[in-house]
């Protein structure tokens, strides 16, 4: 098996190296050789660690230590990213008129950063560890989980200075290029692989339902990722490529795919997170097991159908349309369901909200979470639509899931797995914890409400008309118009981006084993004088 | 009746279920896409790009054009006004991928072809606040400085045609000169290239002689959008599907 393994990553070596050397473009060569890397450092560190991923004993915590930097990393990075987008589109002077600063180019770097990098490594780091805890099993494969967490790694370097340099095949989410889609569809079996075979290994009769979520998540996105990418390049040693599906066919199978990289990547996957660190945080089993199984079932079956509503009055034909839209109203059911059934577990330890900012981060990630599904479906009924697409309402409601949900229940996960992990008695900080969750709330809340004024303010200036029956604006008054928006809501994302780093600040405090002292958060036990007993 | 219990035991039937479950949607709303006639027009005027254009058109994408410009009109009263006819499924039959993209930060560009002089193109995109004071669009000045790479002009079409666009194996043949010919009014190969790519437009993009630039491609690709097919004599036939 150990030959067998150097043998593989000799090959892909000498194959990578033969690439970078062959290559008809520079960014294929770079990319190339970070490959050919790649496999080298593997070839030595296999070499060296080998006595390491043999034993079948304990827990491979190692990879969700690193996971837990990565995602702290990386999402500090996408949420800069952001913030600068953000500055560029309120001061335009800030692309610098530079093929690798402006808005277009870094835009997809942002939202893969955002989704892929963050959301991605803590996708990684949780199932890692949900699997584990909850089958009493070791991590399946031996250096295997290694592979899947550094290639990963690896795609996302190659994804996001790809961008930079004009790689792109412009599907939005899926923008990486034909050879950098091989590359994340090699690692993402071998994740797949892994977590089954974590299952198989289990020491408890059922699977936990954190772990159905996982699967689904890994199970779809590898068929979202590979239809969706078809693409013949134009050289097999250059970056460049043609997408096998053209105009409307294309259209729907990219939001298929798009729609569904918010289904499972950004929901199923991050669901799973909510059915295991709610009730481990709150110390309270699930609210309901029967509800669960209704949750899990129908939000995947329904998930799948909503991608049309993002093609209302487009050249998509309507029976199509129409059923995007009736589905995604549906969502909305299942949904909330899932909202329930984790809100409902604090049912008797509500009181933990007052002292635990952790729980109560991830409490108001389910709030959120329930607004922006139900923000969706709204969105999802053509009359809406015709009002808020193209729109900033499409990037508001985005980012009350992303930045209330997806992120929030994140840290709440790695605020709690880190002092676990590092084995230390607390974080270092409570109060930072409670400092990062307000600034964030409030720079989400300026956030989202700019883009909900801004992008009705522009829908309806659109479709205004004078009292002769002219269009009243020109398309670049409705422009100006946003600016003071624009503003508001860099300022909500300069907030996001200080909490995040009061997190990282507080997260590296705990994983050196510092803690700080602070007053106990539970309000003194003694009971109030009674008013008028004293004097 | 199965209980759920046994699903839960059992990761493959678990794994294969979840496959089934979350196929069927996709399955239903995807698949007649590619076999009903009626999801594409038949349209007079649909060709597929020219090379130049086609450069033109990967530029577009490599920049991100399409995360601030749509090209995708609705049948809306105040986009026709705005932008003219609403886009056909056919107008983008021949995109891999297509570009009708999501979000109007900058305006829709489904047909601004025609629009604008190459002129205004040329100086907007050098500065686009130069022309449009209130606009938030990057400069993009390298265009007009950098030399178009264009050796593996064939290569593109070939791909193109292994995905479906009917590319001749003339047009392969003589991409590269008609790539040369569609920015060289005194070419002697503008007659070809017309024949082979009909409203094929033939002139100096970017008013500078000394270079086939990125700018003249994607201002090649820009003039042409929305105007092959001839509105004045399409209609819209049988029962309205949208």
């Amino acid at each position: 098996m150990h030959i067998l393994s150097m043998l593989m990553l000799a090959l892909g070596a000498a194959a990578t190296v033969t690439l970078a050397l062959q290559a008809s473009d520079g960014v294929m060569s770079f990319h190339a050789g970070l490959m050919a890397l790649f496999f080298l450092a593997g070839i030595v560190l296999l070499h060296r660690r080998r006595s390491k991923w043999t034993g079948d004993e304990g827990y491979e915590d190692g990879i969700i230590r690193a996971g837990a930097i990565a995602s702290t990393f990386w999402g500090v990075v996408g949420f800069l990213v952001g913030l600068v987008i953000a500055l560029q589109l309120a001061f335009p002077v800030l692309n610098f008129d530079l093929p690798w600063t402006n808005f277009g180019r870094l835009r997809p770097l942002h939202t893969s950063a955002v989704i892929f990098a963050f959301g991605g490594n803590v996708l990684l780091m949780t199932s890692f560890h949900v699997v584990q805890r909850t089958c009493r099993a070791r991590l399946a494969g031996g250096w295997a989980p290694w592979f899947v967490f550094w290639g990963y790694q690896l795609f996302i370097v190659m994804a996001a200075t790809g961008y930079v340099l004009g790689v792109t095949q412009s599907k939005e989410y899926a923008e990486p290029e034909w050879y950098v889609d091989l590359w994340l569809t090699l690692v993402w079996v071998v994740y797949l692989l892994v977590f089954l075979g974590t299952l198989w290994k289990r020491r408890e009769p059922h699977i936990y339902v954190a772990n159905w979520f996982y699967l689904a998540f890994i199970v779809t996105v590898a068929m979202l990722h590979i239809i969706n990418n078809l693409a013949v390049p134009v050289s097999w040693t250059g970056t460049q490529s043609y997408g096998l599906w053209a105009g409307v066919q294309d259209a729907l199978t990219q939001w298929w795919y798009g729609h569904n990289a918010v289904g499972f990547f950004l929901t199923a996957g991050f669901l799973g997170i909510m059915y295991y660190y709610v009730p481990k945080r709150a110390e309270r089993p699930i609210y309901s097991y029967r509800l669960s199984i209704v949750h899990f079932w129908s939000l995947i079956f329904l998930y799948i159908w909503a991608g049309p509503h993002h093609l209302h009055y487009t050249a998509l034909p309507e029976w199509s349309q129409t059923l995007g839209m009736t589905f995604s109203i549906i969502l909305w059911m299942p949904s909330w369901g899932g909202m329930v059934n984790g809100l409902m577990t604090l049912s008797g330890a509500w009181d933990k909200l007052r002292t635990d900012p952790v729980l109560r981060m991830m409490v108001v990630s389910l709030a959120f979470y329930g607004m922006s599904t139900f923000e969706g479906p709204l969105m999802a009924i053509k009359e809406v639509n015709a009002l808020s697409h193209y729109t900033d309402w499409t990037i508001g409601h985005v980012h009350s899931g992303a930045l209330g949900w997806v992120a929030f229940v994140s840290f709440g996960a790695l605020y709690h797995i880190v002092p676990i992990m590092w084995a230390r008695q607390r974080l270092y900080s409570m109060v930072l914890v409670n400092v990062h969750f307000w600034i964030s709330t409030i720079g989400i809340l300026l956030y989202i409400t700019a883009m909900w004024v801004s992008g009705i303010l522009q829908g309806l200036m659109w479709r205004a008309y004078d009292h002769l029956g002219f269009l009243e604006y020109s398309f670049v008054e409705t422009v100006a118009a946003m600016h003071p928006f624009y503003v508001i809501r860099a300022l909500g994302g300069l907030l996001f981006v200080i909490g995040s780093l009061v997190m990282t600040y507080n997260l590296w405090r705990t994983m050196r084993g510092d803690l700080r002292l602070e007053a106990s958060p539970i309000p003194s036990a003694e009971p109030a004088p009674a008013m008028g007993a004293a004097s | 009746m199965i209980k759920h219990a046994t699903i839960e035991k059992n990761s493959i039937l678990l794994t294969v279920l979840v496959l089934v479950v979350v196929s069927i949607g996709g399955i239903v709303e995807l698949a007649p896409l590619f076999y009903l006639e009626s999801t594409i027009e038949k349209v007079e005027g649909m060709r597929p790009y020219s090379p130049l254009e086609l450069s033109g058109r990967d530029i577009y994408v490599r920049e991100g054009c399409y995360n601030c410009h749509s090209q995708m009109i609705r049948p809306l009263r105040d986009e026709a006004e705005r932008y003219g006819h609403y886009s056909l499924a056919a107008e983008s039959m021949y995109d891999h991928p297509f570009q009708w993209g999501s979000k109007r930060t900058g305006p829709d560009l489904a047909r601004v072809g025609g629009r604008y002089s190459d002129e205004w193109h040329t100086a907007h995109m050098r500065d686009p606040r130069a022309l449009v004071p209130e606009s938030v669009m990057p400069g993009y000045p390298f265009l007009a400085t950098t030399p178009l790479d264009s050796a593996d002009i064939a290569a593109h079409l070939k791909a193109n045609r292994m995905v479906g666009v009917p590319y001749t194996d003339e047009m392969i043949a003589n991409a590269a000169t008609d790539l040369a010919a569609q920015v060289d009014p005194d070419s002697d190969e503008m007659e070809a290239l017309l024949a082979r790519y009909p409203k094929a437009q033939v002139r100096d993009f970017d008013g500078n002689p000394e270079m086939i630039s990125e700018m003249d491609a994607l201002i090649a690709y820009m003039q042409m959008l929305g105007t092959l097919v001839d509105f004045g004599s399409y209609k819209a036939e049988g029962e309205n599907l949208r």
